[in-house]
């Protein structure tokens, strides 16, 4: 951990689990970014040019 | 009684998972999610449906996750069995690097994801396929057939068989005769493939308590059934040709590859005792992944990059 970082280590991890649970922490990160995007792109497959057709 | 914890650190055993990411990926078989990506992806193009090629994409995301939920909850499941096989004493679970508890949360989690998801992506006949499909593998092969009977892999073998159904639900609405065709091969495929494996691994079933055929039955009565479901496999294997959906190239593949198939089934039926009997059996589990791998690319091949001649004859 860096000098001056004050957040919690957790409890009784060594550093190696920590470098693990950041490691783990990143990806689910990617993975949910990775669904939210997919999401997004299905919606627009699914709704066509319908996305645009709305009341201004 | 153990020894206590050095200052600033709890018990092993209140802690989370320390395992990396690799791990979390182990836990969703990597190997067994690609066969069923595969294999469902034959189902989507053999039924030739029109389908928006994202909405195709995001079914099979949908479909790879819920195998790997089905994988997640079987090892969840099975950690005090692969604890005692050599071949499995190293998954994340036994080994001790994932905590029980957050695999079978992960796999759950998964599971009814990749179901929900599917359904609104694709359809609910897909989604109901796919629900059904985990169910099966999870409950009725892992928790109830795997440790009650020879006929476990028999049986639950179907989980394996249906995910080309399941691609072609997505895309289509629908099941067809071709993806019941694909059904059979593999359903017919996989006594051969994993009692071959069993006949080498005997000794690992047998310390972990599985009833698997060799052991129940004896290796000969093995061997016999291995060349009966075989005999039965190959004109399964050929069916795509005679109802139209396999093209000269499949033709010639699986002609090639089902004799292949017969040779070697038949060499471990003959070859009995010693070094050359385990020698057969690991060239045909080795060589089953190659025939049905070769069947299905040469689907895939025909019906998803143009390469479909067909036959005089349908």
């Amino acid at each position: 951990m860096m000098a001056g970082d004050d957040r919690d280590p957790g409890p009784g991890l060594s550093p190696e689990e920590l470098k693990r649970r950041r490691a783990r922490s990143v990806a689910i990160a990617l993975a949910l970014g990775a669904l939210a995007l997919l999401f997004y792109v299905v919606t627009i497959a699914k709704m066509g040019p319908q996305v645009l057709n709305r009341p201004l | 009684m153990s020894p206590a914890p050095a200052e600033g650190l709890v018990p092993a055993s209140a802690r989370t998972s320390t395992g990396d990411v690799s791990d979390y990926i182990a836990l969703l078989k990597p190997r067994v999610m690609s066969l069923v990506v595969f294999t469902a992806l034959v189902g989507m193009v053999v039924g030739e449906a029109q389908v928006h090629p994202v909405i195709a994409f995001a079914s099979l995301v949908m479909i790879a996750i819920g195998a790997g939920a089905s994988g997640c909850l079987n090892m969840w499941w099975d950690a005090d069995i692969d604890a005692l096989m050599t071949r499995t004493r190293k998954r994340p679970i036994p080994d001790g690097r994932i905590a029980p508890e957050e695999a079978l949360s992960f796999g759950l989690t998964l599971a009814v994801g990749s179901v929900l998801a599917l359904g609104l992506i694709a359809n609910w006949l897909a989604a109901g396929l796919l629900g059904f499909t985990i169910f099966f593998y999870a409950v009725i092969y892992s928790m109830w057939l795997k440790r009650s009977t020879a006929q476990n892999i028999v049986i639950g073998g179907a989980a394996g068989a249906f995910p080309p159904m399941i691609g072609e639900a997505a895309v289509s609405g629908s099941i067809g005769l071709e993806t019941l065709i694909l059904f059979l091969i593999i359903f017919l495929w996989t006594p051969p493939h994993f009692w071959a494996l069993a006949l080498v691994k005997s000794s690992d079933y047998a310390r972990a308590g599985i009833p698997m055929m060799p052991n129940v039955a004896g290796p000969d009565s093995t061997r016999r059934q291995i060349l009966l479901y075989t005999i039965a496999l190959l004109p399964c294997g050929l069916a795509p040709l005679a109802f139209g959906f396999g093209g000269v190239a499949y033709l010639v593949v699986a002609g090639l590859s089902s004799a292949a198939m017969l040779a070697l089934a038949i060499k471990v039926h003959v070859r009995r005792a010693g070094e050359p009997s385990s020698r057969a059996a690991q060239q045909l589990f080795a060589f089953s992944v190659l025939y049905l791998f070769l069947l299905f690319a040469t689907l895939l091949a025909e019906h998803g990059f143009g390469l479909m001649r067909p036959l005089g004859w349908t």
